[in-house]
């Protein structure tokens, strides 16, 4: 015997469904607030975070949320709280460029000598190399764009004498 | 393209089969949480089987291991065309904090060709939904690209190129 009839399935695709408030969704990063400083890059956990030094004055922050598990670490480390971990969850796609974001900073330079920032010879997460830690770069990076219509089987051959990444030698 | 062909070729029903490549089992229970009365996809004809032979859409959740990547891809030619495939998790999308270890192969589309692809870790039901709805062509697409840039520098180029002089007047008179 029911005594109060009703109706539990949500109507989502078609009303919106709003998420908890600790939920942890798409982070987003401020590029006014963004130092460049790197922290989210080392911290980390996937790697989905790539720094790179494009020239003395711009740094190129590129974040790939393909692989992001959404721990909210980098929001987290951030000193200037430039990352927000916004409630956005609706994220599927045909392309995984879709899911990334690209952020160009300006840096500042020594006043006096005009360079003395660090170029990526000899970045920080460079220097962490021969310890083992390892990065993409932007330019070797390959961009895992496979549509089923572009899917390449040269690259699928590629995994089948897969083995384990040697450590990065300075 | 694949929302033109879904939108014909797979109006009345999905079936599902839920392939499971050495994931964390948490995007199972998500993807078995779709099906109950709450979320309900049965309302879009959608039904797990449990063969890939009766499947016309294959969920694949966890980055493919080394010992699941044949079993991934015999499952998948099992499937009769026209078949859709669908990365659920971040570990199914680009490996998760697993894309480079020594025993798996970097996630479903380094082992066969994904349509789609479902972020989160795990991905709330709601956007596995959203997902399978954007393959219909029920919901617009919401994701895309940021690019973000500092279009103003944070020094005055002109203020500083001043300074600089007036500080270099110093090694002028040195000089003379």
């Amino acid at each position: 015997m029911v005594l109060k009839p009703g109706v539990v399935t949500l109507p989502y695709p078609f009303e919106p469904r709003p998420v908890p408030e600790t939920f942890r969704g798409q982070p987003h990063w401020d590029h006014n607030k963004c130092i460049g400083c790197g922290g989210c890059a080392a911290h980390c956990s996937a790697r989905t975070i790539f720094i790179r030094d494009v020239c003395q004055e711009v740094r190129v922050l590129l974040y790939d949320s393909s692989r992001c598990t959404y721990c909210g670490r980098c929001a987290d480390v951030c000193p200037e709280d430039a990352i927000v971990m916004s409630n956005e969850f609706e994220m599927a796609t045909e392309a995984t460029e879709d899911l990334t974001e690209r952020l160009e900073l300006f840096m500042l330079t020594c006043q006096r000598c005009g360079r003395c920032f660090d170029m990526e010879v000899s970045n920080q997460l460079d220097k962490l190399g021969p310890h083992g830690f390892r990065y993409d770069n932007l330019e070797h990076r390959i961009v895992t764009n496979r549509f089923a219509d572009q899917h390449d089987p040269d690259a699928l051959k590629e995994t089948e004498t897969y083995e384990r990444p040697s450590k990065v030698e300075d | 393209m694949f929302a033109k062909l879904a939108g014909k070729a797979f109006k009345h029903s999905l079936w599902i089969y839920h392939c499971n490549s050495g994931a964390c089992n948490g995007c199972d229970i998500e993807i078995l949480n779709v099906l109950t009365p709450f979320y309900d996809v049965e309302r879009f004809g959608m039904k797990l089987v449990g063969s890939p032979r009766h499947a016309d859409v294959m969920l694949i959740s966890g980055a493919v291991t080394r010992p699941t990547l044949p079993l991934v891809k015999k499952a998948y030619e099992a499937m009769p065309e026209p078949k859709l495939v669908f990365a659920v998790g971040s570990c199914g999308v680009g490996g998760g904090c697993w894309f480079d270890t020594y025993n798996v192969t970097g996630g479903a589309s380094k082992a066969v060709p994904v349509d789609y692809y479902i972020p989160g870790c795990p991905p709330r039901p709601e956007a596995i939904i959203y997902g399978v709805a954007l393959a219909l062509g029920l919901v617009e697409k919401q994701a895309s690209p940021i690019e973000m840039k500092q279009v103003e520098f944070p020094i005055d180029v002109y203020e500083r190129n001043k300074a600089w002089e007036e500080r270099n007047v110093i090694y002028k008179l040195l000089d003379d």
